[in-house]
């Protein structure tokens, strides 16, 4: 098991002809993720990596019986393919999984697509502007996004993290006191995306290979302190984890969209004060999540 | 029309102006996405064309210009409002830019007659203003708006945000106009009214007509409500705004429903598709280092410290600096290069950390992903030999290609620190440079 994406899911590219799309899915197919095709309108037919190019999200589901997508079409038009996305996979499956990698996306698309996959209760939306989601296989695994899958290993620690590299961080730091991951998870650093930090951790607690959990917040808004509240009473699981952004000065964003302390709310020290009253293990240096991690590992008889 | 009908004008500094940010259940709940504020007239020309009531008003750039905006406006009594991406205006201090003394009290004045237009003008434009927002430095006004008056029965407060929790347009109004609507949200939580607009079905004509009820709205002053903010929501979207703030929105005594104020940013992520943007963007408003950063695709925020840092990843940049403020240090800045960085940015990314002349040292944080640890090496050497760098400078790499990378380093000649991890990489940076415990 692991959550959401299985090692053998079947996955499709959207903006598989594009410059980032081939280079990603190359990289996706290397890792050894079952590619089964790409969309592009406008150029179906054609083959790339050896995959079959279809000119809409319905068509290339039909053909192709894919369980998620990763998307990498550029901004303007990224929110409108995640609608098609859902349409599709509504449509032809009635469930799917969309990693949406794009950064830039205009928020009231977000907010319009946001809400068109809400309305589509087994259809998941995870991102965007994230790195995406990875479950490691003993050999290969699903790789749907932009990381990099030489670093990660099948285990049973489940990751979420706002933050792309800092995700990566995470890993190595699993790595480090030789835990593996069970499947690791990107949710973006914009304002508005599909799946939140309690979602992860509702079906890391249901999934029976995850046995401890990493999570990585960062400043702005308050998902970070829900989600601890929602921990403290839901997972029986350990969880360890981060903040970014204790030194980042009010007012101005941080690179993520999202990433803003504004009027003094939402700043790292307030997030570590709801993870900490929660009962989540708390690293102020990600280099020491591995042995906080080992720690609480520790602590609940599971090392 | 009496003086206290203009109290709204001094009220500017209660105003909430805070950077797109606004509140919900007295929590603070930001506006989304990266934002580009506008000026008051800038807002007040989008909301008149959208069919939001404003009062007549003009732009003006010199104090000619606002004595025939005086003769024009034929009022006899008239806003002269420094028009600035701050808030707290009415409150400031203008100050002669070379010799920093005190030219006069408040950026946003009343004025009664033509002489009284001249001396206001005269004393706000090429001057600098200081308010509790712009820091000591304050800002050169280059810009006045002079408005004409109107006789007010009441002051309302509105807000148009996008909420993250609720992933919907958030409409906030209170009948707390003109106050600083942080401390409504505090104090009176109750006087704050919320409509969450669902975007499968848009702003209802209920949802209007409840908020305007909600404010004690009613007869024609509730039918002008209804219509203006159906306007507002309108604009809103088809300007991809990040947040509209009027405070204060008024009733005047003909019950017609005025945005006597206007604060309006814009989502950057939509600026492919407003080409009127270039011509609304007052580039004098921004930081020009952060602007040339952006040209480059790096992003960048000065900081007060003395440790550059460089890193690849907008969370690890901020964990970055969190870390070397944690062994003692204190980052000179947030720089992120973003995923796919070529030695050109990094090398751009270097130079521009090195104008900041706090800067005594540099850390270099870089986990590869899609960015390969030898690029960055390379981009790395050849930045600090084009740029003759002169300050200790510790490089932490990780990811992929990383041996390839830390064997480049190594095999150079220049005075480059290795290290393993991020802890290691801020204890040696702040080691060297003298900081720390």
């Amino acid at each position: 098991m692991a959550i959401w994406i299985e090692e053998d899911a079947k996955v499709l590219v959207q903006g598989i002809t594009g410059k980032q799309g081939m280079f990603h899915a190359g990289k996706m197919q290397e890792y050894g993720t079952k590619l089964v095709g790409g969309v592009t309108p406008g150029k179906g037919g054609q083959e790339v990596l050896g995959l079959p190019v279809f000119n809409s999200m319905i068509e290339a589901i039909t053909e192709t019986d894919a369980d998620a997508t990763v998307i990498y079409v550029p901004p303007p038009f990224a929110g409108e393919a995640i609608i098609e996305a859902a349409n599709a996979f509504e449509m032809v499956k009635g469930k799917g999984v969309i990693v949406c990698i794009t950064e830039g996306i205009p928020t009231l698309d977000m907010v319009n697509a946001a809400a068109y996959v809400a309305n589509r209760a087994n259809v998941r939306l995870i991102g965007p502007n994230c790195p995406g989601i990875i479950t490691p296989g003993v050999t290969g695994g699903a790789k749907l996004g932009i990381m990099p899958g030489h670093i990660h290993a099948k285990g049973r620690i489940g990751i979420v993290s706002k933050s792309g590299t800092l995700t990566y961080e995470a890993v190595a730091q699993t790595m480090s006191i030789d835990e593996g991951q069970s499947t690791c998870i990107g949710i973006g650093g914009d304002p508005v995306n599909g799946t939140g930090f309690i979602e992860c951790l509702a079906a890391f607690e249901a999934d029976p290979q995850t046995e401890a959990i990493v999570m990585i917040g960062e400043i702005g808004g308050n998902a970070e302190q829900e989600a601890a509240a929602w921990a403290k009473e839901n997972c029986s699981k350990p969880i360890v984890g981060f903040v970014a952004g204790a030194t980042a000065p009010p007012g101005k964003r941080m690179g993520h969209a999202g990433a803003i302390i504004s009027g003094g709310k939402g700043t790292a020290e307030e997030k570590f004060e709801a993870f900490e009253a929660a009962g989540i293990a708390c690293a102020r240096d990600p280099s020491e999540l591995g042995q906080v991690l080992l720690a609480s590992l520790k602590e609940a008889g599971l090392r | 029309m009496t003086w206290a009908t203009y109290t709204w004008l001094l009220n500017t500094s209660r105003t909430l102006l805070i950077q797109s940010a606004s509140f919900k259940d007295g929590l603070l709940v930001e506006g989304a996405g990266e934002n580009m504020n506008i000026h008051e007239y800038q807002g007040k020309a989008l909301l008149k064309a959208a069919g939001v009531p404003v009062l007549e008003g003009v732009h003006c750039t010199s104090v000619e210009q606002a004595l025939a905006a005086y003769d024009s406006l034929g009022s006899k009594i008239v806003a002269v409002k420094s028009q600035i991406h701050a808030g707290g205006r009415g409150k400031g201090t203008m100050y002669d830019p070379e010799t920093r003394e005190e030219v006069m009290q408040g950026g946003v004045k009343i004025a009664f007659s033509r002489e009284d237009v001249e001396n206001y003008a005269s004393n706000i434009l090429g001057n600098v203003l200081v308010t509790i927002q712009t820091g000591d430095e304050g800002k050169l006004v280059n810009n006045l708006y002079v408005e004409a008056g109107c006789a007010i029965a009441h002051e309302y407060y509105l807000a148009l945000l996008v909420d993250r929790e609720d992933k919907s347009v958030l409409i906030m109004a209170s009948t707390e106009g003109g106050m600083d609507i942080e401390d409504v949200a505090h104090n009176t939580p109750e006087l704050i009214h919320k409509i969450s607009v669902d975007p499968n079905a848009g702003l209802l004509g209920f949802q209007k007509r409840d908020l305007g009820m909600a404010l004690g709205l009613s007869g024609a002053a509730l039918k002008s409500f209804f219509k203006m903010l159906g306007s507002m929501y309108d604009l809103f979207i088809a300007n991809d705004c990040a947040m509209v703030e009027i405070n204060p929105l008024v009733k005047t005594e003909d019950d017609e429903i005025v945005a006597l104020d206007s604060k309006i940013s814009f989502d950057e992520n939509a600026e492919f598709r407003h080409k009127n943007w270039d011509e609304l963007r007052d580039l004098s408003e921004e930081e020009d280092v952060e602007i040339r950063a952006k040209e480059t695709g790096l992003s960048y925020v000065k900081l007060d410290g003395n440790i550059g840092c460089l890193v690849n990843g907008a969370g690890l940049a901020m964990a970055t600096m969190d870390v070397i403020k944690l062994y003692g240090g204190e980052p000179a800045n947030f720089l992120d290069v973003g995923g796919g960085a070529d030695e050109e940015q990094v090398k751009t990314a270097f130079s521009i950390i090195l104008e900041d002349p706090n800067v005594k040292g540099i850390l270099v944080n870089i986990f590869g992903g899609i960015m390969r640890c030898d690029i960055i090496a390379r981009g790395v050497i050849g930045a600090t030999q084009s740029l003759g760098l002169d300050v200790p400078l510790v490089v932490r790499l990780a990811g992929t290609n990383v041996d390839e990378g830390k064997a480049i380093l190594a095999a150079s000649d220049l005075n480059i620190h290795p290290a393993d991890d991020l802890a290691e990489g801020a204890q040696k940076i702040v080691s060297l440079i003298g900081g720390g415990e």
